[in-house]
């Protein structure tokens, strides 16, 4: 990596953006070949924050496991914990209590609001406007306020056990819910104004970055990225986990591929899911908001596959079992690995300045890379 | 009714029957250069606060509010946090360069004060060419700018430069121009006379529509060449961490960043002057009662009161837009920009020689 530093042969460029650089957001390293301004090659490098998370999973039981998770993609951690408990309830053959299925959703579509509302103020933060930043937090504020006071964590919350959920909601709970909803839906049109109207940001985002169908599909590309480019990859709606079948919304698809497609899919999305919170939180049936379940959870012996929809895209938890307390190997396959990996074909022959467009567009959350 | 000319001629008067007048000169020479010395201080001192004071305004939080009241004792603290931290100096730079470099970007703007008008008979240097010495000036800085992002030997700094050169040198084109448009109208380089044409209003009401294109057309080229978002390529720190002055700590850093804020002051002079009349009190047409209470408004109040107003208008800017890419930026001044300017002159040299003005 070192010997790479400097300049190529033909005279280019190579500059090293990260590991601690303002535009990755975390401490992905891209190396970059530049003639001028215009971007030749972007190589990344991995592994700065590589934790070893599936290795860690086979020494845990499988109760444990679910909340190392919480970590790979910690805006989403609610949704990687969903994940992997509807994938060890699969292999127990566990029914879930209807409620306990409603809250699991409600808080899906809440976490991802707080992901591309993190998102959004990120990415505007990438092209230069940093006020957009607090707008986006100020709303956020709310859905950490309301997850706090239901499981006592803001962030990673760890509110999934298998079978269920841990506790039982907070009484506010539904009204809590109902006034976000109302201060989000009042606040949404500043978001417009501010940013997604602003000839410069769209000058900025519009024809960059392009990522044509095809090419999404044979990168793998999944969740945001891969529906701007037409490609119609919901989980929630091909393979619908709990109540998904139940509630009715949906699926943001743009055609055109580039930079501003996908910061629409991820905007309207934000809707989408107060769309599916309004249908849920009336009717949150009565029961338990746990199956009974063993103390010691065992898988039989076999292979385990779950996949969800999570902000950035497709998680798939693969578990190999061999029947005892500890899964015998785990495999996750994470959004951001994939669309990174399609980052070098949508900026070669831009500018760096398109780099950083096209990169925040990706939503990249580097500890879900690396895991 | 308090008059900065007063104090000045106080002084003036004083040292010239005390001392001889070769010495009562030279003394005057001092008092200005600390008088300028002590005007940087203040003004990168102020700006910033009230830089981070917009700042949280437009994104609804509270802003600096530990150090004095209402945090106005903020900056002094960073300063001399900044005064006592090591000036680190990378290895393989150009020392020489390197050190020179924040100096030169004081030094422009220092020396580009001379000519401005603080207020009714209070100026540094009434050159008769000082529309020109401004514009003149004020192109030095990016030698400046240059020299840091070269000596640096890094490479983000020199592309922040190379973008800065880009910059400054296309912006300068119809910052110029449309400074030009006012010189036409008012028949005269000198600052002094220019403020003086505008005794019956000021330019930007008089000369209709090409005045008002042209301060359009000057406040975006200012700010390209200020450096500020929307058009700060030269330090685009999501793109270049801090561009130019990446490897800068310390007290050369903060000349810099002061060198910033007091470029910002005085363009934004420089437009209050030329479109909003400087020192001039707001008049309007017959109303006697209305310009007579304006009058006893001090002409520094005035003058002070127009630029805080367009420096307002800049940190808008900053705080609401997001940063265009270089290319785009160019295209905006060569495509856009400068032939509108060109236009405008055109036209306005018509609206002068018609008398088409109030």
């Amino acid at each position: 990596m070192i010997e790479e530093i400097g300049r190529t042969t033909e005279g280019d460029l190579i500059i090293n953006v990260g590991p601690q650089h303002p535009a990755t957001h975390g401490v992905l390293h891209l190396v970059i070949t530049l003639n001028g301004e215009t971007i030749k090659k972007v190589e990344p490098h991995l592994g700065y924050i590589h934790r070893s998370i599936e290795k860690m999973c086979e020494s845990l039981s499988y109760r444990q496991f679910i909340y190392v998770t919480s970590r790979m993609d910690y805006l989403s951690s609610h949704i990687n914990n969903h994940a992997c408990a509807l994938c060890v309830e699969k292999g127990l053959q566990i029914e879930v209590p209807q409620r306990a299925q409603y809250i699991r959703v409600i808080m899906d579509e809440l976490t991802r609001i707080a992901s591309h509302e993190l998102w959004w103020g990120a990415m505007a933060m990438d092209l230069g406007a940093f006020t957009p930043f607090f707008h986006a937090f100020r709303e956020r504020e709310n859905i950490t306020d309301i997850m706090e006071k239901t499981c006592g964590a803001r962030l990673t919350m760890n509110y999934i056990v298998p079978g269920g959920v841990m506790a039982e909601l907070h009484p506010d709970f539904q009204k809590d819910v109902q006034r976000f909803i109302q201060l989000y839906k009042s606040k949404f049109e500043e978001y417009n104004e501010l940013v997604t109207g602003n000839i410069i940001f769209q000058n900025r985002m519009k024809s960059v970055g392009v990522l044509s169908k095809e090419d999404a599909i044979s990168y793998g590309c999944s969740g945001p990225v891969a529906r701007a480019s037409g490609v119609f990859c919901d989980i929630r709606k091909l393979y619908p986990y709990d109540i998904y079948n139940k509630v009715e919304f949906e699926e943001i698809t743009e055609t055109e591929g580039d930079s501003f497609a996908r910061y629409l899919v991820r905007l309207k999305e934000m809707q989408q899911s107060i769309h599916i919170i309004e249908q849920l939180l009336g009717d949150i049936p009565e029961g338990d908001f746990q199956a009974k379940t063993k103390a010691v959870l065992k898988l039989p012996k076999g292979e385990f596959y779950q996949r969800v929809e999570t902000a950035r895209g497709e998680l798939g938890v693969y578990i190999v079992s061999e029947g005892g307390t500890t899964p015998y190997r785990i495999k996750f396959r994470s959004p951001g690995f994939s669309n990174l990996s399609a980052l070098e074909h949508m900026v070669k022959g831009l500018k760096i300045g398109d780099l950083i467009a096209a990169m925040g567009s990706l939503d990249l959350v580097i500890p879900d890379i690396d895991r | 009714m308090f008059s900065l000319e007063n104090i000045t001629r106080i002084i003036h008067e004083w040292l010239n029957s005390h001392f001889n007048p070769t010495i009562a000169l030279v003394t005057e020479f001092i008092l200005v250069g600390v008088a300028s010395i002590t005007l940087f201080a203040l003004l990168g001192l102020s700006l910033v606060w009230m830089e981070r004071k917009v700042a949280a305004v437009m994104q609804i939080r509270l802003g600096p509010n530990r150090v004095g009241p209402k945090g106005i004792f903020q900056t002094t603290a960073d300063t001399l946090k900044l005064l006592m931290k090591e000036g680190l100096v990378p290895d393989g730079a150009d020392k020489f360069l390197f050190n020179l470099a924040p100096f030169i970007v004081m030094i422009v703007g220092m020396l580009i004060l001379a000519p401005i008008a603080f207020a009714k008979n209070f100026q540094i240097w009434d050159i008769n060419i000082g529309v020109l010495y401004l514009s003149a000036i004020s192109s030095l800085s990016v030698i400046g700018i240059l020299m840091a992002g070269w000596a640096s030997n890094n490479k983000y700094s020199l592309l922040g430069a190379m973008r800065s050169g880009a910059q400054i040198v296309s912006y300068e084109l119809s910052a110029g121009l449309s400074v030009l448009s006012i010189v036409v109208m008012a028949g005269s380089l000198s600052i002094k006379d220019i403020i003086l044409s505008q005794q019956d209003g000021w330019w930007i009401f008089k000369a209709h529509i090409p005045a008002l294109i042209s301060f359009i057309i000057f406040i975006i080229a200012v700010t390209a060449e200020t450096n500020r978002a929307p058009f700060d390529m030269a330090e685009a720190e999501s793109e270049l961490t801090a561009g130019f002055h990446t490897e800068y700590s310390g007290m050369r850093f903060a000349l810099f960043f002061l060198a910033e804020y007091i470029n910002i002051f005085i363009v934004c002079a420089i437009g209050a002057t030329l479109f909003f009349g400087g020192w001039m009190p707001l008049h309007i047409g017959n109303w006697q009662a209305f310009n007579h209470i304006m009058d006893y408004i001090p002409s520094s109040l005035w003058f002070f009161g127009k630029t805080l107003g367009l420096i307002f208008l800049i940190m808008w800017f900053r705080w609401t837009f997001p940063r265009l890419r270089i290319d785009q930026l160019l295209n905006l001044e060569w495509k856009y920009l400068l032939p509108i300017s060109m236009f405008n002159l055109l036209l306005m040299a018509v609206v002068a020689i018609k008398g088409w003005h109030f």
